[in-house]
């Protein structure tokens, strides 16, 4: 292990690059713009490289083929974080976005799956979600209840889970994010986002890493409009996993 | 899973039977070859025999019958296309570094950055077989923009289809936008603009052209050569497959007739994580500098890439077809040539270099197989086991194709289509314009294209600054100092049918207002021709018009072509689709912080009008609406939208406008309209003195389609310099409303309110209603 980080700016987080990654470099602009250091993580390693919280991009790792997410799982690098993501409230912070939340689900980190979109097709819009759960390692940044909004976009976005499963998940607070108004893709009881029991391993399907810089981001924030293309409501996750790792 | 060229099998004796060498076509001179079938015309046939002092080879009639098709060859076009070449100024040039003829063009952006952009057409694959000509189209020009060394920034797809109740258009808009979305969401790449027009000419031939532009340092430019006698020639990523065979011969480069048989066959079938993980790998290579020369496999395959990297470079090549990686290996010598499988690279690589190369390969899993090498005789050899089966002079192949100069004439019917202006219905009260605003909003050119283009990604790499439904995509190249370039693309085939010449320049003028718009200033274009057949006089002079007033339209612009695409035969049972020049053009940012969005948001805000109201309609979207086509284009008049577009980049950069939307189809009315549903936002609009000044009605005001107009929002303490900026260069300029957040309604006052709910509602329903 490596010293604790003790500032921001000190805080290591991994970005991990699979053959058909295409978010990893967003995900690694929002970890800088969010005061920490991006390290990339390349999927055939078996090295975390000392990294203090790692994030799983989106893409379509594999093209998705077989399934979303199914090949992935088996990298030697997903072999490590699985490992060090298990060991409870202070184990390795993780966060899935997108096919990154698929990948997680594969690798049996979190549970259900994401089928496809109701509708059948792709689908990119600004979206709005409530902050369910303001105790995980992503999500300390909010208070329960915020509303943000940040891009969705995907084609197997649809979360489903048995019922026992998602009994589960509510009664244990594990619902992390949920859609509010229309639900965009047929997920089971509006759900965006949930995280493991630990609260150290979070997965959602809208992108954060999208909505972290003004003029490059969606046209509103939940609390209002904010300029084109100004809305910087994903931050927060980014900040919330580098102040948790500084205190 | 990484196979490479050790792992390959050896050619079986399969493979070897009927092998028709360059001995065994010098000993059978009569033999006969079936040069029809693949697209040949028996004096093109001849002229092979000529050059070759023989007959060709299976393989060497594959070579030329796809390399000299029109769609490889240009040979109807290029006496028209020298025009690009002809009327460029040196001052023009000042910001090319690489022009036309390359695999794209490459424009200086200042800083060392350069930016490489390209449209092309992906029209009859996408009839046969929507989703995959869709997505191959996107293929296809991706790997053009990596050829060049660039990383791929962005896409946009510029689309017709028939009419929006036709039986068959749902099949194209399906197939096509998730082919589009399918393929350019899996690269990774930001799609942020494009067009989307219905027209019942183009029913039995949509039009999928798609533009891609990419990002890369002065000294990253790669060019398609192979130099260096003794360099390795490498063909990389996907294997090769029977799919696309003839795709640039039979299928592009000629009409589509009942009678014939499926094409479906010819169509190229994509994979997009191939070509994911092929751009990294490219990115890669260009980092490490392990390849001296690179060429992407499109159209005629490894006939096209061996011939052009020969013809480029030092002349000559060695090449050993059975080591080519193959998915079918009952693939015949003609049918690997000749073959269109996507997603695959030829490079050339110094014999010190080919390490490197091959651990780069490995890294990313990416099969390659080194075909050959670079020779000094002036000749493509290609050997099948050893066997001779091509000797050829590349550049016979690739650069002295057959040269038309077709003939063309003005079409007889035009005099009395000219003369044919509009006079139908002119709605004059309150009541019947605020109806047709709203069928106007509604019609299927006009309404909101969310449908579509929420299929696509506009978020990925984080760099869009703008994208649709403004009026151009803008993208940041440069984090540090927030340089970026605006794209848009533009073309109005209606304008091109009633004057080709005035069309052309017109499709220009609006792209280029569009950038301007934004606040970019504009520096180069990049066009796409879709045009009928050329062996039809009237469509050849279409075409000839087209070129002549586009070629115009640019030096009186002062921004030069630098490259593009020509797709013609887009003709169904001797019905000609309208002629369409796509345009696009790029304009240049020093910081895109201070792009102009479409619409505006602040209350108070004062909206002006700039440029002068005509009595335009003949060929507006109104005449359209009410089935009528005919009269003269509008005006376009470029000197005005030199200045005008001086004036929108100026207020831009000093901060003077908060909104810009530029005016084009559906007038003032769909300006205004689009401006403030952009953000939801009111305003309240007089056009009683607009029509005083240019004495045109209500009606013409809001529905005319003159050019060289745009509307912007001006806070109220910069009002007085703006009005300063324009009256110094002397443009029309009238203050005709102000922003109004609070009515949530645009309020043309003394004629009609439209609440922005039942406007968008309209606005919103159209494309959903019929495809969703």
């Amino acid at each position: 292990m490596r010293p604790e980080a003790t500032t921001l700016d000190s805080v290591r987080v991994g970005i991990v690059t699979f053959p058909g990654s295409l978010d990893d470099r967003d995900a690694a602009r929002a970890v800088r713009l969010a005061g920490g250091i991006s390290v990339p993580l390349w999927h055939g390693e078996h090295d975390l490289q000392g990294v203090d919280a790692v994030v799983v991009p989106g893409g379509f790792s594999y093209g998705d083929y077989l399934r979303a997410g199914a090949i992935s799982r088996f990298a030697p690098l997903m072999e490590q974080i699985t490992m060090a993501a298990s060991g409870g409230r202070d184990a390795l912070p993780v966060l899935g976005i997108c096919n990154g939340f698929q990948v997680l689900t594969e690798a049996h980190l979190l549970p259900g799956s994401m089928i496809k979109n109701n509708h059948l097709h792709f689908l990119c819009r600004d979206q709005r979600l409530r902050v369910e759960n303001s105790a995980t390692a992503w999500t300390s940044s909010y208070a329960a209840g915020d509303e943000i909004i940040i891009p969705l976009k995907n084609q197997d976005g649809q979360f489903v889970a048995d019922e026992r499963t998602l009994d589960e998940l509510e009664g244990e607070g594990r619902v992390v994010f949920r859609y509010v108004g229309d639900n965009p893709n047929g997920s089971r009881r509006d759900i965006a986002g949930i995280s493991n029991a630990a609260g150290n391993v979070v997965g959602l399907m809208p992108h954060p890493e999208h909505a972290v810089e003004a003029g490059f981001g969606p046209d509103s924030s939940a609390a209002g409009q904010v300029g084109v293309r100004g809305g910087t409501d994903g931050l927060g996750i980014f900040t919330s996993v580098l102040k948790k790792l500084v205190n | 899973m990484t196979l490479n060229s050790s792992a390959a099998p050896a050619p079986s004796e399969s493979r070897k039977f009927n092998i028709d060498t360059v001995a065994h076509a010098t000993d059978t001179p009569e033999l006969e070859l079936p040069w029809a079938a693949l697209g040949l015309k028996e004096n093109e046939f001849d002229r092979v025999v000529e050059i070759l002092g023989r007959r060709p080879t299976a393989a060497e009639l594959a070579m030329y019958s796809v390399m000299w098709s029109e769609h490889c060859s240009y040979k109807s076009s290029k006496v028209h296309l020298k025009q690009f070449g002809d009327k460029v100024t040196d001052a023009m040039k000042k910001h090319l570094l690489v022009g036309i003829g390359e695999n794209a063009g490459v424009v200086d952006i200042g800083d060392g950055w350069a930016v490489t952009f390209k449209v092309e057409s992906h029209n009859h694959p996408s009839f046969v077989e929507p989703y995959q000509g869709a997505a191959t189209g996107v293929g296809g020009i991706v790997r053009d923009i990596i050829s060049m060394g660039a990383r791929p920034v962005a896409i946009m797809d510029p689309l017709r289809f028939g009419a929006i109740d036709h039986p068959d258009t749902p099949r194209l808009v399906h197939g096509i936008v998730s082919g589009i979305g399918g393929y350019g969401n899996s690269l990774g790449l930001p799609n942020i603009g494009g067009e989307v027009v219905f027209g019942s000419v183009y029913q039995g031939n949509p039009l999928v052209n798609a533009l891609a532009v990419g990002v890369l340092r002065h000294e990253d430019i790669r060019l398609a050569n192979a130099s260096g006698v003794g360099n390795k020639v490498v063909l990389f990523g996907a294997r090769t497959g029977g799919d696309g065979i003839g795709g640039a011969s039979v299928l592009a480069s000629e009409s589509f007739d009942a009678d014939k048989p499926s094409k479906r066959p010819a169509v190229q079938v994509g994979d997009p994580f191939a070509e994911k993980v092929l751009i990294e790998c490219c990115l890669e290579l260009f980092k490490a500098s392990v390849v001296e020369g690179i060429q992407d496999l499109g159209a005629a395959g490894i006939s096209c890439a061996t011939s052009e990297l020969a013809s480029n470079g030092d002349g000559g090549m060695h090449v050993e077809l059975t080591d080519v990686l193959l998915r079918d290996p009952s693939l015949t010598p003609g049918e690997i040539l000749m073959s269109e499988s996507q997603e695959r690279m030829m490079a050339v690589v110094t014999p010190a270099n080919t390490a490197a190369f091959e651990a780069i390969m490995e890294k990313w899993n990416v099969e390659y197989s080194w075909l050959g090498e670079v020779t000094d005789t002036g000749r493509l050899i290609i050997e099948w086991d050893g066997e001779k089966i091509v000797d050829v002079d590349p550049r016979t192949v690739a650069h002295d194709g057959p040269v038309y100069n077709r003939p063309f004439h003005r079409p007889s019917w035009l005099d009395a289509l000219q003369e044919d202006t509009f006079d139908g219905d002119r709605p004059a009260d309150g009541d019947a314009l605020r109806a047709a605003v709203l069928e106007l909003m509604a019609a299927p050119n006009m309404c909101s294209k969310d449908w579509i283009t929420n299929q696509y990604d506009r978020f990925v790499q984080g760099n869009t600054a703008l994208a649709m439904p403004d009026d151009a995509g803008v993208v940041r190249v440069d984090e540090e100092t927030g340089l970026g370039v605006a794209i848009s693309t533009d073309a109005n085939g209606r304008y091109s049918y009633l004057n080709p010449y005035e069309g052309a320049r017109l499709a220009l003028a609006e792209a280029y207002r569009n950038v301007a718009t934004t606040g970019a200033k504009p520096l180069a274009v990049t066009d796409c021709l879709n045009f009928g057949s050329p062996e039809d006089p009237e469509v050849m002079w279409q075409f000839a018009e087209t070129v002549r007033g586009l070629a115009d339209a640019c030096h009186e612009l002062g921004v030069p072509v630098t490259g593009g695409n020509v797709s013609l035969y887009n003709q169904t049972g001797g019905v000609a689709i309208h002629p369409t020049p796509v345009v696009g053009v790029l304009g240049v940012f020093d910081d895109v912080a201070r792009r102009t969005p479409s619409g505006w948001r602040d209350d108070g805000q004062a909206i002006y009008l700039l440029g002068t109201t005509r009595n335009e309609l003949d060929g507006s979207e109104w005449a359209n609406l009410r089935g009528h086509l005919g009269g003269q284009p509008p005006v376009a008049d470029l000197t005005a939208e030199k200045t005008l577009a001086a004036i929108l980049v100026n207020s831009s950069r000093d901060g003077m406008i908060d909104a810009a939307h530029d005016l084009s189809e559906g007038g003032l009315a769909a300006a205004l309209s689009e401006a403030a549903l952009r953000f939801g936002v009111g305003a309240r609009i007089g056009i009683d003195e607009l029509c005083e000044r240019d004495g045109v009605d209500p009606f013409t005001a809001l529905f005319s389609e003159s050019q060289g107009r745009a509307i912007v929002s001006v806070a109220r303490s910069e009002e007085v310099r703006f009005n300063d900026m324009c009256t110094a260069r002397n443009y029309p300029h009238l203050r005709i409303g102000v922003v109004d957040a609070e009515n949530g309604a645009l309020d043309v006052q003394g004629h009609f309110t439209l609440p922005l709910g039942e406007l968008r509602t309209a606005h919103e329903a159209t494309l959903p209603d019929h495809f969703a």
